[in-house]
Formats: structure tokens, sequence, C-alpha cells
């Protein structure tokens, strides 16, 4: 147990005290988490409503510092080679992409790159945009449309429909030919990992909770 | 304290951004400007606007975009004996025949059963909704529920295609090109993952209100 366990979420000013379930609209008194790793749902349709870890922030930040490094590797390196009578083949996800363009399948090389390149980018810098300046004890700039290209983003990325994928593919291949299973795909498998740790750890509440504590930035300060 | 009242009954409008309630002033007062969070500056509603057609024209135009992603080839194969034209389906029977019966499964659900049951499980749920059901609001609750958390399976094959794509080229050997059925199949899952998005899960309880039994969260 934590010694002092803070509450999830604090009551604030009696206007805002009540809060509404995000998936069914039930009016409901927040109550507060005390047992760590905790999570509160509706009580009437079983939505997740917020949770309870400490050091919320530390792990947040430990998480994502750990998923760019591995989204940048993953990127760097051939997903899957191919050895077919001699002749040996690799690619790398920016490859793969590539190669549709030139099929004349830009739609689909644009839906390869949005899904696993440009969402989960940007699902990862918003995280880090929001969660460094607020381990520091600082309001991030611009929280609510950084926020918000998280909430935008976080469906987009497919990061383990895509490992399926290159599995599906290897079995497909290994018909063909000698394949061999490039570094890219374990940098991919534990990327999957780490984003689904983020989004367990991740809730609207207490990150807005975290900034209302937060030290407002000189630019709000200077306002009346 | 103990409430059994939705919050949009009680005039407050919970920002979908950061979840802060704000009193909401009813649609009948002509105001001139869109109602904001106070917190985060988000625009601000009790429902999301115009949900349900919204989520109707999604949904029809992946119903009519899934016939040829179904039947038009996905994928190409060229090689000195001639061009092979693989769908999804006969990709799957490839797999199951030559002896990966568990992947086979696996591409079958996640590239024909998934996003069947995916569009039509969102029409019973627009269905029910519009008739004004009250009849088993948690269950459909769940079931929506589920179709956010599959619906990204059903990219899988897009997937497949591309990297047999990139792989593939040994221009002496074989060469595999993408089919126009992967745009199509693409655009369904694209489309049906925004008709989800459009609906909006609240309306389901609207009507159903009247039976709750339990009234602050528990951990």
């Amino acid at each position: 147990m934590h010694s002092e366990p803070l509450p999830a979420f604090a009551p604030e000013s009696p206007p805002t005290a009540l809060i509404a379930c995000p998936e069914c609209d039930l009016l409901l008194q927040p109550v507060p988490l005390i047992q760590p790793r905790s999570r509160a749902q509706c009580p009437r349709c079983g939505a997740r409503l917020y949770s309870f870890y400490n050091d919320r922030l530390e792990k947040l930040l430990a998480l994502s510092c750990a998923a760019v490094i591995m989204l940048l590797t993953a990127y760097a390196f051939p997903i899957v080679g191919l050895n077919i009578q001699g002749t040996y083949i690799e690619t790398t996800v920016f490859g793969a992409i590539d190669k549709l363009w030139q099929e004349e399948r830009e739609v689909l090389s644009g839906l390869v790159f949005v899904t696993t390149v440009m969402m989960p980018s940007v699902e990862l810098g918003a995280i880090l945009w929001l969660v460094i300046p607020l381990w520091r004890g600082v309001r991030p700039p611009g929280f609510a449309p950084v926020f918000r290209a998280f909430q935008m983003a976080h469906p987009w990325a497919m990061v383990e429909v895509f490992i399926l994928g290159v599995l599906v593919s290897l079995v497909k291949l290994s018909h063909l030919a000698d394949v061999l299973p490039g570094p890219a795909i374990w940098c991919f498998g534990c990327l999957m990992l780490l984003l689904a740790g983020l989004a367990s750890l991740l809730d609207p509440y207490t990150l807005w909770h975290a900034w209302e504590d937060a030290r407002a930035t000189p630019a709000e300060a200077m306002e009346p | 304290m103990t409430t059994r009242q939705s919050a949009a009954r009680c005039g407050l409008a919970l920002c979908e951004v950061c979840g802060q309630m704000s009193p909401l002033p009813p649609a009948q007062t002509p105001t001139r400007a869109k109602p904001r969070c106070a917190r985060c500056r988000s625009p601000l509603h009790l429902r999301k606007p115009d949900s349900i057609n919204r989520t109707w024209a999604l949904l029809i135009a992946a119903y009519l975009l899934y016939l040829p992603a179904n039947l038009l080839p996905i994928m190409e194969t060229h090689s000195p004996f001639g061009t092979d034209e693989d769908t999804i389906l006969s990709g799957i029977i490839f797999l199951w025949q030559s002896g990966s019966w568990l992947l086979a499964l696996i591409v079958f659900s996640a590239s024909i059963v998934l996003p069947l049951v995916k569009l039509l499980s969102l029409t019973y749920l627009l269905w029910t909704v519009k008739r004004g059901s009250t009849r088993n609001p948690l269950g459909r609750a769940r079931l929506y529920r589920l179709l956010e958390l599959i619906g990204r399976w059903s990219m899988l094959d897009v997937y497949v295609v591309t990297l047999l794509v990139a792989l593939v080229q040994v221009q002496s050997l074989a060469s595999i090109s993408p089919g126009a059925g992967v745009v199509a199949f693409g655009a369904v899952v694209v489309l049906s993952m925004l008709a989800t998005m459009a609906f909006d899960p609240r309306l389901i309880w609207d009507r159903a209100a009247e039976r709750i039994t339990q009234e602050s969260p528990h951990a």
C-alpha cells in the first residue's frame, strides 16, 4: 500500500462535483479510490470511469519513452526477409508502403501509412507532450488540442493488427520460400504491449485533474 | 447522494474531451455562440449531433462496398504460368488446404465474419434506438463496446496484401500486385469504424432510463 493514498478524484467545487458516465449519461457521485490499481465502473452500463494508480505520471513517462524507442527501431529495421532461390528480399514498413504507392494503390498505401506510422506516432507524441510537463508540475501548452489529438489517434493506431498481419504473411510465404522474421517484428511486439499498458494507465479524468493541480504556464499566468 | 437521472435530463452536458460537467441551456434559447466547455474549450452537446443519420449514412456506404470487397480479387499473382487472382475467400481456402487451419480460421473470422457481424449489429442498434426500445439496454451497451473493440481487426487482410506485395517481387519467378478488392475492403473497415464512432451509445439508455437499480459507482 502507498503510505498516503491520494483520492483518484478529489472532491471539487460543488457545481462540478458530479460526473456523468460517458457511455450511458448516468449522473454519478464519484467515490475516491484508495486501493492502487483499482478502477471505478459505471454501475448501470459497466463503462470505465476513472482509475487510480500510484506514480501514474512516472509510469506513463517510462512506458512512453520505451515505446518511442521501439517505434523508431521498428521503422528502421526490416520486418520480414524472403529467400527465393538465392534472391534475398527484405522490407521495412516504409518499403512496403512505398511499394504500394508504386503499384498505383495510393489510397491503400495512405491507409497503411496512417494506421501503422502516423497514428501511433501522433498517439505517443501527444502522451509525451502532455506527461513530461505535468510530471514536472507545469501545465503543458495546448493541453486541450493535444489531448483531443490523442483521443482521435488512439482508435486508428493498429499496431497489434499489423503484427497479426505479419504472422499470417509469414505462414503464407513459408510455402513459397524461406522466410526470416526481421528485428522489427520484435519491436512491433513490444510496442503493442507498451501501447496497451499506456491505454490502461491513461484516463481523461485524472489527467485533467493533474492539469488543474499543475502550475499555469507563464503565458496563462499573464492573462487577467 | 444518490441520483437516478441522466445528466442530460438535469441540463448538464459532459465534455467528451475532458469529462467536465457544464450546465447547458435548452436548445430552444437562441444563442449566437456555440456552447463550449469552460475548462478545455471543446464544443459541448448533450448527445453527438445528428448521430443516427450520420451512422446510417456511413453504414449504408459500408454495406455497398462489402460486396466488391469480397468478390473482387484482392491480389494478383503473376508467374510464367499465367496470372492467378485471389479473392479473400480463395486466400482462406488456400490456407486451409495447406494445413494452416488455425490461421485460416483467424483470417476467416477477421475478414468475413467480423465485418458482417459489425454491420448487422450496428443496424440492430440503430433500429432499436429508432424504435425507442427499452429491452435489454445493458446487452446492447455491451454489444456496442464489443464493436468498438473488434472493428480494427478486420484490417488484417490489408496488411497481409501489403507485405506480400512488398516481398514477392522476383520478376522471372513470381510477383504479386494488389487487386481492386483490397481497396474496397479497406474502405469497408474505415467506414464501419467511422459509423461506430458516429453512433452515440447514450441513445440506448435514453428510453430505458427507468430501470436503474444502483446509484453510485463501485470500485
